[in-house]
Order: structure tokens, then sequence, then C-alpha cells
């Protein structure tokens, strides 16, 4: 039983630096995350929220120290990474089709952003609003063990911003992890959060 | 293998719905209509430069399609999600040169029917034309994708593209254009040869751009 059981996802960021641009946007940064945590990242502008859950993606390269993640990442954050002349459905099941997710969880993440009534509407027409809850609907169907989500509150009205938090406890609860970079604090319980500091500001 | 065929059938579906496949073979079609209005109406003229000209046609069109190839996806954070599923940048490109071989090289090959029509080609040469067209137009879907990916995010991209898509296409069209002679054999060979190596090194010189140009 326990032999077919997948490990139990997990992030380990231990001691990384990048820099981009010749500016030194990382330094000495450890981050460990454990099955249910979510962990709520902040900072300045330009503190390195987002290269920070780029690299946890492994879409970037530290330039020293070493990056762990157990389990299957998904992210979402400015790019909205759907088609924008498909219907919110078929884009979300293009990538449903990516993930060899099933049908079921596609339904359920479209009720669970509350895009039922949107679902054969062309991505180009949605608000931003409903373009964040469609790339965050996106994540919730892809049945990854953690979540990147980047600035996810950002253009959500209220109602909106809870069933992300509702969505976020849910996927913690059943052992996932949740990270998520936001000036606004969750209205959510986290586990911890991270602050980042301009490695440059104290050079 | 069905989030590959997924991958191509998106590539196709993109050019069908954004121009990407109409575009080529209307200018394609559209030059092959003016060339005789510059030469005049001379058959035996036309007869013996038309399959030049549509060899030219087709490696001018292949250009239109760059822009939208590489750029879009990247800006829109399709690349990142490809990559964060364990694709390798080589299957990517893999996918969309497949997606442009479909997309663009089948329709221009069935358009050169009607160009040759059009222009007056010999019906004796249109199958040399033909075979040597669908040589070489798969090496250009690879070379297009390529050039897209190397040149995606930079200033003046089109131009660019255009500027090294010509110089490097300059093998195909001197041995296509030999395969036009009255003994197309060596001629043709040597074009499959050379479509058969760029086909084959384009993921991988694609691949490589998408990599170097993740940021």
């Amino acid at each position: 039983m326990s032999s077919r059981q997948a490990p139990l996802p997990s992030i380990s960021v231990d001691n990384v630096a990048v820099i981009r641009g010749n500016r030194l946007v990382l330094r000495g940064l450890t981050v460990t995350a454990r099955s249910g945590d979510i962990i709520w990242v902040r900072g300045a502008n330009g503190c390195g929220k987002s290269t920070l859950l780029r690299l946890i993606a492994g879409l970037l390269y530290a330039t020293a120290g070493s990056i762990k993640a157990e389990g299957r990442i998904a992210l979402a954050d400015e790019n909205l990474a759907l088609d924008a002349n498909l219907t919110v459905e078929k884009a979300l099941m293009f990538w449903a089709d990516m993930d060899g997710a099933s049908a079921d969880a596609q339904s359920a993440a479209l009720a669970d952003m509350d895009l039922q009534g949107l679902a054969q509407v062309p991505v180009r027409f949605l608000s931003t609003g409903q373009r964040k809850r469609a790339s965050i609907a996106r994540v919730l169907s892809s049945k990854a063990d953690i979540w990147l989500l980047d600035e996810p509150y950002n253009g959500l009205d209220s109602a909106s911003c809870a069933r992300l938090d509702q969505a976020i406890m849910t996927h913690a609860a059943a052992g996932g992890i949740v990270l998520v970079a936001a000036h606004q604090p969750p209205s959510i319980n986290v586990a911890h959060s991270l602050i980042l500091d301009r490695p440059e500001a104290d050079a | 293998m069905k989030a590959f065929a997924a991958l191509v059938a998106r590539e196709v579906r993109l050019a069908w719905t954004g121009g990407g496949l109409w575009l080529p073979v209307i200018f394609y079609l559209a030059v092959a209509t003016l060339f005789p209005f510059v030469t005049g109406p001379d058959k035996a003229l036309l007869a013996r430069t038309g399959g030049g000209i549509l060899w030219i046609a087709a490696l001018l069109a292949t250009l239109l399609p760059i822009e939208r190839l590489i750029l879009p996806d990247r800006q829109a954070g399709i690349l990142d999600q490809l990559v964060m599923r364990g694709w390798s940048d080589e299957s990517v490109a893999t996918a969309k040169i497949i997606g442009q071989i479909f997309a663009f090289a089948l329709p221009l090959l069935l358009a050169t029917v009607v160009g040759s029509a059009l222009i007056g080609l010999p019906e004796a040469q249109l199958g040399t034309l033909l075979l040597g067209l669908a040589l070489a137009l798969p090496a250009l879907s690879g070379l297009s994708v390529t050039i897209a990916a190397l040149t995606a995010g930079l200033s003046g991209a089109s131009a660019l593209g255009g500027l090294l898509l010509v110089p490097i296409t300059i093998p195909l069209l001197i041995f296509g254009a030999g395969t036009l002679s009255e003994n197309p054999g060596n001629a043709m060979q040597l074009l499959a040869a050379t479509a058969l190596a760029i086909i084959a090194l384009s993921p991988f010189a694609a691949g490589a751009a998408l990599r170097a140009g993740r940021t």
C-alpha cells in the first residue's frame, strides 16, 4: 500500500541567491514548506516574490544555492496562459488534456471560481477579475500538489476573494502546499509569512 | 502522446483562427497572379520561369507566420506552463514544427496546383515542382519556428526574421530551382538531403532558442 503512495509534497529552498540583469534579487534565502502549509510571501515591489515563485516552478535557475520541490506544481501569475480566442471552458480543457485531468475536475474548478456562467464566453471578453478567476481555475483543475499564486487577489471582488480563500484552505487541508505572493494579507490563517527584503538596500 | 497531439492540434487551430493559415496561401497566389502582369502574357517565358517564381513566393510566404509562432505563447505564459509540466523545449519546438507542416506546408502545397495554373506552368513540370516543394516546405516550417524562437521579443523581430531566413534558405532555393531543369534527379537528391538535415536539426535549434529566451 505505502509503496504506491506518492510522497508528500514539500519545498526546500536552501541558501538561494539570484542575480538578474546585474541585480541581486535574492540573497541567502532559505524556505521550507511541508504538506498542508500555506505561506504568505510578502515584501516591497521588486524584492523577488515572483522570482521566488518562478524559481520553485523551475522556470528560473538560481545563481547559488539549491531548490527542491516534491510534487506537481501549478503556477498562476500575471500571464493568463489561456488562449484568448477560445471559450473559458475550451481554454481550460486544453490544459486538462495536457494534465490528463478529468472533465469532473474541470467543472468543479469552474464552480469553485463561479465561472459556470462564463464557461461559453471567449477568454478575450473577460474582465481583469474574471481572467484572474479563470487562471486560478486552471490551477484548481490541474490537481497539482503545490500551488504558486502570484498576486492572486488582484482584481478580485470580495466574493471571489472568499472563494479563493476557501479553495486555498481546502487544498492545504487535503495535504497540498500553497505559496501566496501578495501585498495584502490573505484573510485566512497562514502557516507562516515570509518577508523578502531587498538585498541591495542593505548592501 | 495525447498531450503532444493536443499541442499540435492547438497549433493548427491557432493558424486557422488567427489568419496564419490563409495569409501565406493568399500571398503565395497573389505573387503567382501578379507575375504575368510584369512579364506580359508570354507563354514560353512564363513556362520557363514560373516554377522559379513559385519557389521564391513559397520562401517569402514562410516569413508571414513567424511573428505569431512563438511570441504570443511566450507573452501569454503558455510556454512557461508547458515547461512546468515537464515538456522539454525541443518537444515544444517539434510540436510547433509539425503544426506548421499541417497549417503552412500542406495548404501551400495545395495552393501550388492553383498557382501553377495561374502562371501557366506546363503540366509536365507540375509533378516535379510539387515533389520539390513537398521536400522543402517542411524544412521551411522548421526554419520559421527556429527563427520565430530566436527573434521572439526582440525589437524589429519581423524584419530581423526576414534577414535571417533568406540567407539560410539559399541552398533549398538553389537545389529547388535545379529540380526544374530538364534532368532534375541530382538536384532532387541534394534538395532532399538538405531538407532532411534542416528538419532534423531545427527542433534542437528552436528548442535552444526557446530556452535562452526564458526570463
